[in-house]
């Protein structure tokens, strides 16, 4: 069973370079920015991931944190196009363009908003839990929408991607590859992540607080981790996201984001490492499939949504795995 | 500011708490009896708008619109309900979020679908249309007032539904234990459907009496969820007395946040500047709110502690 999830894992991993290599053979760089946006919104989704399948923390605010991934990016790179500093006192900060400095703010700063919302969300459990993650990330949506800073309503545009050292990013090919390898890394860490001490001690929070009390850990303080860890992850896809549309707005943090987040992890499967990957290339392939036949093809998502939770629990890769642990 | 015009928005922020209390209700109600947590009930007062709009297009009656309303988000409560909802008591929250929000998708395309993306206009009443004046010479629009007494009415009603009657008994009992009451002979999934049903009926006729101020739209309805939810999470969860509480706070809260924190700030930073803090703050306002609720008691106002 393990080896046969192994393989459906490799061969979905290899399936994406390979689709972004044909499409590049075939002279179709529309394919290989839908391959990098499932790069990306896989990453999403691999960081939701950590709290939602390994923590059992069903959050339904994770745009936050993509969007403040977003914003980093956005407000980084618009003080670079206009060569107006971020700020002077105390200290001089110029925006920047440059790829590595962005993740490394848009992580820093969607790690910090996830600890102050986690360190308030995860006082509350269950129902609670879902509805406090889900005001918080519409807490950030309205604020992003009335600053009128950083462009308000209509959001911020990129005109140039910012650059990777060594790299021409603008070239569809290699901003996939950035994208991909990113999201191999980060697989590779939630991957070991899952089988450390740490994740362990995750899991048995989830599925017995009580017992992982009694042998001397905090779940409070276990979950809070998760938590920051989750939100980092998807603030540093929200950052690739923007700079692959070269574009930045509140929809970001809208709440019909954390629901397709939330989306992609529970088509391909909670808790499975690779489920995110299965279940962001299945949306968009049916976002392409079904939007080019019918302009309301949100209806048949919807239903095919509603089949997966109703019959098919385990997503994709879990058809055959028999019932998850439960997650409230 | 003049005391008219604060008077005026406290007025406004009652109506906007009374709606809030519409969709809360129903919500709590559902959770506190089924333990469901529905995501789709935006989606029963979209339901609500547009059959009210409808309704009033054909006939030109206000009064046989908001009985379109209530008809149809409680045939289409019940409908989803008998269809999916029941499916879903047993799963765990996410499952329920998951299923509720694809019920959302379906919702909101297929209205998209049937009446198009452009807005419909319900119009107010020519009766009510008028401000009337109450003491102190305030004038305020007829057709809000009428929404605060509606609402409060509602209210009334609700409590004592919930406390005289027999329907009230078995909801309660339903709280507290849903196989005893089964075992008491109460057909439990008939009273569930009924429940649901009830409160899709608030939501739609919360939906079609805002619709009448704002334009009927596909994907109204979320943003008032988002909302209902703030109000039971403050008010605790399962309470209707909390959630009457918790919608008046947030309705106030917000009403009054906009209208006062922007020459707040205005006091002691320049106009400009402070007009863009002061609005934001606003915005998030009934988020802090929130977060202050739980700091001090994680259960809401009025939430068990158990």
């Amino acid at each position: 069973m393990i080896q046969r999830e192994t393989l459906i894992n490799w061969a979905l991993f290899a399936l994406l370079p390979a689709t972004a290599l044909i499409a590049l053979w075939m002279d179709e760089p529309f394919i290989i920015t839908l391959a990098t946006k499932v790069a990306i919104l896989a990453l999403a989704g691999v960081g939701l991931n950590i709290a939602l399948g390994l923590g059992g923390l069903v959050s339904l605010g994770h745009a936050a944190f993509f969007g403040i991934g977003g914003y980093a990016m956005g407000i980084l790179a618009s003080h670079a196009q206009s060569y107006a500093p971020l700020m002077q006192t105390p200290v001089l900060i110029e925006g920047t363009t440059s790829m590595p400095v962005i993740w490394l703010v848009a992580i820093l700063a969607s790690a910090l908003a996830a600890l102050a919302i986690g360190a308030l969300s995860l006082r509350t459990t269950g129902v609670y839990f879902i509805m406090i993650t889900l005001a918080f990330g519409q807490m950030l949506y309205y604020f992003a929408i009335s600053w009128p800073a950083y462009g308000g309503e209509d959001g911020l545009s990129i005109y140039v991607r910012n650059g990777f050292p060594g790299l021409n990013t603008l070239d569809p090919i290699q901003f996939f590859a950035v994208a991909f390898v990113v999201l191999a890394a980060v697989l590779f860490f939630a991957g070991r992540l899952a089988r450390a001490p740490f994740g362990l001690a995750l899991a048995a929070a989830r599925q017995n607080p009580e017992r992982v009390e009694t042998v001397g850990l905090a779940p409070y303080r276990l979950r809070l981790v998760a938590f920051v860890l989750s939100g980092a992850v998807t603030g540093l896809a929200g950052a690739l996201f923007a700079d692959l549309n070269r574009f930045v707005s509140p929809t970001m943090f809208s709440w019909q984001m954390s629901g397709e987040i939330m989306i992609f992890v529970i088509l391909g499967g909670v808790g499975r490492l690779f489920g995110p990957v299965a279940g962001a290339a299945l949306f968009i392939l049916l976002e392409h499939v079904l939007g080019g036949l019918s302009d309301y093809w949100h209806v048949y998502l919807g239903g095919l949504l509603l089949l997966v939770v109703l019959f098919a629990r385990g997503g994709m890769i879990g058809l055959a795995a028999g019932r998850e642990v439960a997650h409230d | 500011m003049s005391l008219i015009l604060l008077i005026e928005q406290v007025l406004n922020g009652l109506q906007f708490g009374v709606m809030l209390f519409l969709m809360a209700a129903g919500l709590t109600l559902i959770f506190g009896v089924m333990g469901l947590i529905n995501l789709a009930h935006g989606s029963l007062y979209m339901v609500g708008a547009f059959a009210a709009a409808a309704v009033a297009g054909l006939t030109g009656s206000f009064v046989l619109a908001l009985l379109a309303s209530l008809i149809a988000a409680a045939a289409a409560g019940a409908l989803v309900e008998l269809l999916v909802i029941r499916r879903l008591y047993d799963r765990d929250h996410l499952d329920q979020v998951l299923a509720t929000f694809a019920l959302i998708l379906m919702f909101s395309e297929g209205t998209r679908w049937v009446f198009g993306s452009f807005p419909l206009f319900l119009d107010i009443p020519a009766a009510l249309a008028q401000p009337v004046s109450l003491p102190g010479g305030i004038l305020y629009p007829a057709y809000r007032l009428l929404i605060i007494a509606i609402g409060l009415a509602i209210a009334v009603g609700l409590f004592q539904l919930i406390a005289r009657t027999r329907i009230g008994i078995q909801i309660r009992a339903g709280e507290a234990d849903r196989e005893m009451i089964a075992a008491l002979g109460v057909d439990i999934s008939k009273l569930y459907t009924l429940v649901f049903a009830l409160g899709a009926a608030l939501a739609g006729l919360a939906g079609a009496l805002v619709g009448a101020i704002q334009s009927v739209q596909v994907g109204m309805g979320e943003p008032v969820l988002i909302l209902a939810f703030v109000v039971i999470v403050i008010g605790g969860i399962g309470s209707i007395k909390g959630a009457l509480v918790g919608a008046l706070l947030v309705g106030l809260t917000d009403t009054l946040g906009g209208v006062l924190l922007p020459p707040l700030f205005a006091t002691f930073m320049e106009a400009s500047s402070a007009s863009s803090v002061g609005s934001s703050l606003a915005s998030m306002s009934i988020y802090i709110l929130m977060a202050a609720v739980l700091l001090y008691k994680p259960t809401g106002l009025f939430g068990s502690t158990t």
